[in-house]
């Protein structure tokens, strides 16, 4: 049974579902990280393909990753990944519950405070990997 | 119909295989880029030692197959979205058939027949286990 709720309606303006919005900068954000990792995937896998061609091409190949820009890339990289995967699960808890709809904006903002602590954990290690472990 | 149906199967692939990449690729981050030196572990001998073990075969096979099948569905949906003439959205949609296939493929043989221990190779470029025999 869906009760029909009614109340003060605060609607201000309407026209499309996406104008600015939680659920659309969400959208976005998941279609832009999503074809970025896409690309890295394609030239990852190509990059590793070349352990079979010998080690010191692989070594010399992976020694293009062990760059300033690149590290600043693979940040990146890395933050991408981890929106990808905490608006993916959103995503899924939007689609699969019954009150996954009715909370989806507060559940962005859970995804960019997870986002937040989670490169907060993962940035000075990496930064300090890039900018003082490359000694080679 | 026989479309409808396609496409529910798509959307529910979305899902679980992306529920599943999240363990898999922290995984792999953590173990890859995070321990030890980060980026600059990486070389030969670390990526050969790792797939010597089944275990991370397996690991790495299913990362490759799931996240390649997952990032093109991704792509063809973009595809979808924003290409309206026809011939160019055919063009772009067997591109990304052709090259998903093959990736897949060079992956996949990758991980299971790289040989770690290559004769002629410095020994200071393997996996030890490679000398220690």
């Amino acid at each position: 049974m869906v009760a029909t709720v009614t109340r003060k309606s605060r609607t201000v303006i309407a026209g499309t579902l996406y104008r600015g919005h939680e659920g659309m900068w969400s959208w976005v954000l998941h279609r832009i990280t999503g074809i970025a990792i896409y690309f890295f995937l394609l030239v990852h896998v190509l990059d590793t393909a070349t352990l079979r061609i010998s080690p010191e091409v692989y070594n010399g190949v992976l020694g293009a990753y062990k760059t300033p820009i690149m590290g600043l890339g693979e940040a990146g990289l890395v933050g991408a990944i981890v929106f990808h995967a905490l608006n993916g699960l959103r995503i899924i808890l939007v689609d699969a519950t019954k009150w996954g709809t009715r909370l989806q904006r507060q559940m962005f903002y859970v995804v960019l405070v997870l986002w937040t602590l989670l490169m907060a954990g993962f940035l000075p290690r990496h930064l300090i990997n890039v900018f003082t472990g490359g000694a080679e | 119909m026989r479309r409808l149906k396609l496409e529910r199967v798509g959307w529910i692939f979305m899902r679980v295989s992306g529920f599943f990449l999240i363990a898999l690729i922290f995984t792999h981050l953590i173990v890859n880029v995070m321990q030890d030196g980060g980026v600059h572990a990486i070389d030969f001998a670390f990526v050969a030692g790792k797939l010597a073990n089944p275990m991370w075969q397996w690991f790495d096979v299913t990362l490759l197959w799931l996240a390649l099948i997952h990032g093109t569905n991704g792509m063809r949906v973009v595809i979808e979205d924003y290409v309206y003439r026809v011939k160019l959205k055919r063009f772009l949609l067997g591109g990304l058939a052709v090259s998903t296939t093959m990736l897949i493929v060079l992956g996949t043989l990758v991980i299971f027949t790289l040989d770690p221990c290559p004769t002629g190779a410095a020994a200071s470029l393997l996996p030890s286990f490679c000398t220690a025999g």
